[in-house]
């Protein structure tokens, strides 16, 4: 009863709706596989396959649909470096994604909060980090290729478990996905009011008490609106990073899939990122929502 | 214990700077209960903060229990104009704050004992584990005070502490706060605008002018025997002679400044509190 | 039809089986031109109730409606003056109230709207500090640029939470005056949420206490016919005011008095003493378990003086 009083019909319907329109045009523009039957120089009769359309490369949605079927199907399989299940490249993509992002969390949340409470470190950082922010992710990849071009950590086997590419690959998501949380953070701890840090005061809480009592929970709200947004970021950028450096991974699946001329699978990998993407921004947006205090 | 000299306060504005308070001179014997009184925007909560140490202090001395005074500490128990609670705790939690930092020495159970002897006193022993947002504007209010009761301060300062409750709670406690007053001998200096509270309460009313340069306008000893009770006080003819020179000076003289008037005379209570301080009042010198 | 009608309306909070039950049985009408006072205690409902009737908070049975119409959220047509001011802390006195104004009155000159803002700053004498942010304010001029941007938007009917209670006797009573005056001349509707039963007799046409049973009731209206504009010392003499004040109160008393909790809870001070955190880095501390205490300070005493 409340479940559907809460989520009217219309909300159901309505993308529904919208996604058949999208798919439609997509119909439209995409080619199609027209076969024709020709008679050839000998005499014989031969099928002739040619694709016609706006776009002819474009596979159709159907197309699309039987080519990726068994990525979505056997989601998990693993055939080849290079041929996985859908998921298991997204687990793979993830997992680089999480640890990038943490090195951001780790490093931008402090800088923030410096940023925030010191006008002295503001002043100083202000420029450097204005200028650093919309670097785009392309750019980094190969400075983090010099600068950690001697990492090797290699296993048992002798075979490499992180080299130069894994440390530059952590490096770009890192230092891409950081912008956010650290002006997000300095914002909140700037906007925390003047009241509360006056309780502490007249407490004599020490500096550390103050931290964690008053501002950490003051600034929650904005450091969590950062976090999300670096997830985003963090997200895009592992793309062009399997892309550049040959991970296996979303990304790196999607430009192999190119390069083999395969397009029905960037489709597919379009829309995995897509829907990832949307499912981590609805789980940050949830958790921020917890921490909204009154 | 607590000596104002000659305070002043000033804002730096746009349009240059605008002295709030000017030339405020005060002094609280140890255990002594003063309370403050002015029309909105005089400047009282101002000089309250100045002496929690909160806001500097522009130009003036302030010494307090024989030293010159330095920032904000739990000595001086404070309850805010609005309630300033952390809203992410209850408000036993915000209570506990305060009362696990100057307690430190104490077992965990009399620290949480502590904490909850306050809350239900003010009331709210039922809401104890509510956060702010859940509470009424007077319950949060109420969790101030009991914040600031809960670390019996060598002085209190309480801004407005009883604005937003009803009479009834306000009766019971203004008797709270003066029982904590007697036991611990806490140096008191209160913001109130209601005229009956200052002299149930107080030892002394010091009544501010009007804003801009706010200064010390008049000061009222209230000559009640204590323990006060209320209903013999409400009875005294000296009451009513109290509060008609309150009110008087509320309504019609709150704006003469005595340092611009060249026939002010101070009262005795006020001439008293003149002579204490080394410098000659400005009209004397004139 | 009245104006404003809520039929047995009740309100908790609180998930089930940790709720409380906030309001019960509330049945109020309100006639367009009145001017209606509730009076209550501290933390018996007053705010949840008026936030009825602004549409912020639902009732949870029965409806609050408006000219006939559930009320589903706030609107224009509905001022409120909120118990803790909600004023932009970016925008200044003047910017704080023309941006009411100018939303209220898009179809007037930027002149009149400037001359309109001016009126209402200057009605709650704040004109010296128009240009000040909200944080450059004491608390009772923040409370009467609130009161003063809703009075500037002229709503249909006006919402007052206790709008008065940071201020100063005088300032109150100019405050009263001046609404008492809008109210007679522009003939809006008020409802005013206060604790002061004096306050409630002196401006109200109809004085409702909200008996602070568990959950909190409406208690009988109680009509003032007295004639306006009243003048509050001459009241003070005036028989009809003495009734309706003893009535009133002996209501509210009743009420409490009724549902004060005959359990009593046995809670002890623990007997202990605040430490100086001025030296919390030194020695002393270590040299001493546990804390300082009342009993030793006396025992002290006694031995010197023995
Ligand atoms: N940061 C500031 N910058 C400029 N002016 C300020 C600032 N803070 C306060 N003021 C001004 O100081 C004056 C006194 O303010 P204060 O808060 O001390 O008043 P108050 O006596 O406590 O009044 P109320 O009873 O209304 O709370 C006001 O006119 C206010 O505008
Ligand atoms: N969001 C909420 N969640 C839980 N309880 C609430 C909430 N809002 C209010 N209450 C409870 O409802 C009761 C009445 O609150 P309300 O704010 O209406 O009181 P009030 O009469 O306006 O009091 P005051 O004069 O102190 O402002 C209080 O006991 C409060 O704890
Ligand atoms: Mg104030
Ligand atoms: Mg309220």
């Amino acid at each position: 009863m409340h479940l559907i009083q809460r989520f009217k019909l219309d909300s159901i319907f309505l993308p529904l709706g919208a996604i058949l329109v999208t798919c439609f045009f997509w119909y439209v523009i995409a080619g199609k596989s027209v076969i024709t039957e020709k008679v050839d120089d000998f005499g014989d009769k031969i099928k002739v396959t040619k694709r016609e359309g706006l776009s002819a490369d474009l596979p159709t949605p159907v197309e699309t649909w039987t080519a990726s079927k068994l990525y979505i199907t056997e989601p998990f399989a693993k055939r080849g470096e290079l041929d996985q299940g859908i998921l298991r490249f997204t687990w793979m993509s993830l997992v680089l994604v999480a640890q990038g992002y943490a090195i951001a969390l780790i490093i931008g949340t402090p800088i923030g909060f410096f940023l925030g409470l010191s006008k002295k470190f503001t002043t100083a950082f202000d420029p450097i980090i204005q200028v650093l922010r919309p670097v785009s992710p392309l750019a980094w990849l190969p400075l983090g290729m010099i600068l950690f071009s001697g990492v090797k950590i290699v296993n048992g086997d002798g075979r490499t478990t992180f080299g130069a590419s894994d440390a530059a690959a952590l490096f770009t998501i890192a230092i891409c996905a950081m912008w956010p949380t650290v002006m997000n953070t300095a914002v909140g701890v700037r906007a925390v009011p003047q009241d509360y840090l006056n309780v502490a005061k007249v407490l004599k809480l020490s500096k550390w008490k103050t931290l964690w009592k008053v501002l950490v929970p003051a600034t929650l709200p904005y450091m969590f609106t950062g976090f999300r947004l670096s997830l985003g970021i963090a997200w895009l950028v592992i793309v062009a990073v399997e892309m550049l450096t040959g991970m296996p991974g979303v990304g790196g699946f999607l430009w192999q899939q190119y390069n083999a001329n395969s397009y029905a699978h960037i489709i597919l990998c379009i829309l995995t990122i897509g829907v990832v993407g949307y499912v981590l921004d609805r789980l940050m947006s949830a958790i921020e929502s917890r921490f909204k205090t009154a | 214990m607590l000596e104002l000299d000659r305070l002043w306060k000033t804002y730096d504005t746009p349009k240059g700077p605008a002295t709030i308070v000017k030339n405020f001179n005060l002094k609280l014997k140890e255990g002594e209960f003063a309370t403050l009184i002015g029309h909105s925007g005089c400047g009282k909560s101002t000089v309250l903060m100045m002496v929690a140490g909160l806001s500097d202090l522009s130009k003036g001395n302030m010494i307090l229990a024989g030293r010159e005074a330095s920032g904000p500490g739990p000595d001086r128990g404070i309850v805010f104009q609005s309630p300033c609670l952390l809203p992410w705790m209850t408000a036993y939690e915000n209570v506990m704050l305060g009362v696990n930092q100057v307690y430190f020495t104490a077992s965990k159970a009399e620290r949480r004992q502590m904490a909850e002897y306050y809350l239900t006193i003010v009331g709210l022993g039922d809401a104890m584990h509510k956060h702010p947002g859940e509470l009424s504007q007077g319950m949060r209010q109420r969790v101030g005070i009991a914040r600031a009761f809960a670390l019996q301060p060598k002085m209190l300062l309480l801004d407005e502490p009883f604005g937003m409750l009803d009479s009834l709670t306000r009766y019971e406690l203004q008797e709270v706060l003066l029982e904590l007053w007697r036991r611990n001998r806490i140096t008191t200096l209160m913001v109130t605008h209601d005229v009956d509270e200052a002299i149930f309460l107080s030892d002394r009313v010091v009544m501010m002018t009007d804003g801009p340069e706010a200064e010390v306008g008049d000061i009222l000893k209230i000559p009640f025997e204590r323990p006060r009770n209320r209903k013999e006080i409400m009875e005294d003819p000296r009451y009513y002679e109290l509060r008609e020179h309150l009110i008087t000076f509320l309504n019609d003289r709150s704006h003469i400044r005595p340092s611009r008037e060249p026939q002010f005379k101070p009262s005795p209570d006020m001439a008293a509190e003149l002579a204490a301080h080394a410098f000659p009042f400005p009209t004397a010198a004139a | 039809m009245p104006l404003i009608e809520i039929k047995g309306a009740s309100k908790g909070f609180g998930p089930p089986g940790n709720r409380t039950e906030v309001l019960k049985n509330i049945n109020l009408s309100v006639e367009e031109g009145e001017f209606v006072v509730i009076v209550g205690y501290s933390g018996s409902g007053k705010s949840t109730l008026i936030n009825m009737i602004s549409g912020l908070v639902k009732p949870d049975t029965g409806t609050a409606s408006i000219s006939g119409e559930v009320i589903t959220g706030p609107g224009p047509d509905r001022g409120l003056v909120f118990q803790n001011y909600s004023l932009l802390p970016w925008l200044n006195v003047e910017e704080n109230i023309a941006l009411a104004v100018d939303e209220v009155f898009k179809d007037w000159t930027p002149e009149q709207r400037k001359a309109h803002v001016a009126k209402y700053i200057a009605m709650v004498k704040l004109t010296p500090a128009a240009h000040k942010l909200p944080k450059e304010l004491s608390g009772g001029m923040r409370q009467r640029v609130s009161v003063a941007r809703t009075l500037a938007m002229q709503p249909k009917v006006l919402l007052m939470d206790e709008p008065l209670s940071a201020l100063d006797a005088l300032t109150r009573a100019q405050l009263q005056d001046e609404i008492a005056d809008i109210w007679l001349n522009n003939k809006t509707t008020v409802i005013w949420i206060t604790n002061d039963p004096d306050e409630a007799i002196l401006v109200a046409d109809k004085v409702i206490p909200l008996l602070p049973t568990s959950p909190a009731t409406l208690g009988e209206p109680m009509i003032v016919d007295m004639e306006r504009p009243r003048d509050r010392k001459a009241i003070n003499h005036d028989a009809r005011f003495k009734k309706l004040r003893t009535q009133l109160i002996t209501t509210l008393l009743d009420a409490k008095g009724r549902t004060k909790v005959k359990a009593s809870v046995k809670i002890t001070l623990p007997d202990i003493l605040p430490e100086d955190l001025n030296y919390v880095n030194s020695l002393q501390f270590l040299n001493r378990s546990g804390p300082k205490r009342r009993s030793d300070k006396n025992r002290e005493e006694v031995e010197v003086a023995a």
